[in-house]
């Protein structure tokens, strides 16, 4: 008969992120904002091989491995949301995400600011925490996250 | 390039856009072959989706909206459609009521849907020989087999009081962790014996054997406020933890900590 072991923590614990890492290499990160999209379904696949393909290579770039740089920052479309319209801009430094920051929220209505604000710090832990969290997944009530959620992945894609 | 995000080799990630919400697949293909896993994983996807546009109460022209208007016959719907509305009238026995797939004179089985969908996404998987995985829909979540030898899956519960931290941690192996509150997107669980917003209780957090029943029983103990976690002690096979809106959190008694 199995136990299920419940931990009750008395502190912040990373949360982790619900994302797909693409691998396949694509254009180098830039800054530059996509047009409003509403992104169909599906986003990306990843068999994340132990820090397989050179991620400590970052300063050198030859051009073999995978041709594009593992620091920069990149800007996710923007995702039109039943709240409004939601884009990101992700930071990745050395093939880690060092921080995710909202370009555009929705502000129409008092609830979005409200959403917003506590939905974004959220996913922004959960981006850079999924990188060492000791858990596998989280579970909650749902949050307003599609949108973010998306740029984010469309952010990442661009990596 | 790829993106060194600390996780052990072998692990296929997958983010899907269905239900209004995101759906994420962690796959561990412990050598099946990679065509193999795409394939599982279109599978389960296309499965996903199919579900949405069935079952969905926000698009017209779904099945459970046509026959909530009386356009189709119940024996005219898809057999999913059968099988999903005799859970839910399992669920609505198994909590006396508390679990209702009528809101407010409208046919809304969203409550059990969703785990449900991911039960049967998981069997896709395993089908192919993918034992080991985790499904998360939206913050339910189905994990099967393990992550690596010897290791459970650890599923992180969100306080919904603090959103930005973790409530608890719940080590699980073919099992599923299904959570229901009513302080995201408002109070979205409704007392279906008065139909007022569910007040008092904020979250409630199931651990069972299937998600189809975790995500149903998880929004009835919220329905039930304070009753609720005396309920889910009394139910075989199942456990979890309550958040009141003062912030206390109980849990079922064989849960260890």
């Amino acid at each position: 008969v199995r136990r299920t072991v419940l931990t009750l923590l008395a502190t912040v614990v990373g949360l982790v992120v619900l994302l797909g890492f693409k691998t396949s290499p694509t254009s180098a990160p830039t800054a530059a904002a996509s047009a409003p999209t509403v992104p169909g379904s599906g986003s990306s696949i990843s068999s994340s091989g132990s820090s397989s393909s050179g991620s400590s290579s970052s300063g050198s770039s030859s051009s073999s491995s995978g041709g594009s740089s593992s620091s920069g920052t990149v800007t996710g479309s923007a995702v039109q949301t039943r709240y409004g319209v939601v884009q990101v801009k992700v930071t990745v430094a050395s093939g880690r995400i060092t921080d995710v920051t909202a370009v555009q929220l929705p502000t129409d209505h008092p609830r979005d600011v409200e959403i917003s604000n506590y939905a974004v710090p959220i996913l922004r832990n959960e981006a850079i925490a999924a990188q060492s969290a000791n858990i596998n997944t989280v579970s909650g009530a749902t949050y307003t996250s599609d949108g973010y959620t998306q740029s984010l992945q469309s952010a990442l894609d661009q990596l | 390039v790829t993106l060194d995000v600390g996780i052990p080799a072998a692990v296929v990630r997958h983010a899907e856009h269905v239900m209004g919400t995101v759906f994420s697949f962690d796959i561990r293909p412990n050598g099946t072959a990679p065509e193999d896993v795409q394939d599982a994983l279109d599978e389960a996807i296309q499965w996903l989706h199919w579900v949405d546009e069935t079952f969905s109460t926000y698009k017209p022209d779904s099945q459970i909206r046509r026959l909530g208007r009386g356009e189709l016959r119940l024996e005219d719907c898809h057999e999913s459609v059968r099988e999903v509305l005799e859970l839910c009238a399992d669920a609505y026995r198994a909590t006396d009521g508390w679990f209702d797939v009528m809101h407010g004179g409208r046919l809304d089985p969203t409550g059990l849907v969703k785990g449900w969908s991911i039960d049967r996404a998981s069997a896709i998987l395993a089908a192919y020989g993918l034992r080991d995985h985790c499904i998360n829909g939206g913050g339910d979540v189905f994990a099967s087999g393990s992550p690596a030898p010897e290791e459970p899956w650890r599923v992180g519960v969100t306080d919904p009081h603090h959103v930005r931290q973790l409530l608890a941690t719940v080590a699980i192996a073919d099992q599923a962790v299904a959570t229901s509150g009513t302080v995201e997107r408002g109070a979205h669980i409704v007392n279906p014996f008065n139909g007022r917003a569910v007040s008092g209780v904020v979250a409630a957090t199931v651990v069972g054997p299937d998600l189809t029943h975790a995500d149903a029983y998880a929004t009835a103990t919220v329905a039930m406020g304070a009753g609720g976690l005396d309920w889910l002690d009394r139910l075989p096979g199942y456990e979890g933890l309550v958040v009141d809106a003062a912030g206390n959190v109980r849990h079922t008694k064989a849960f260890s900590a």
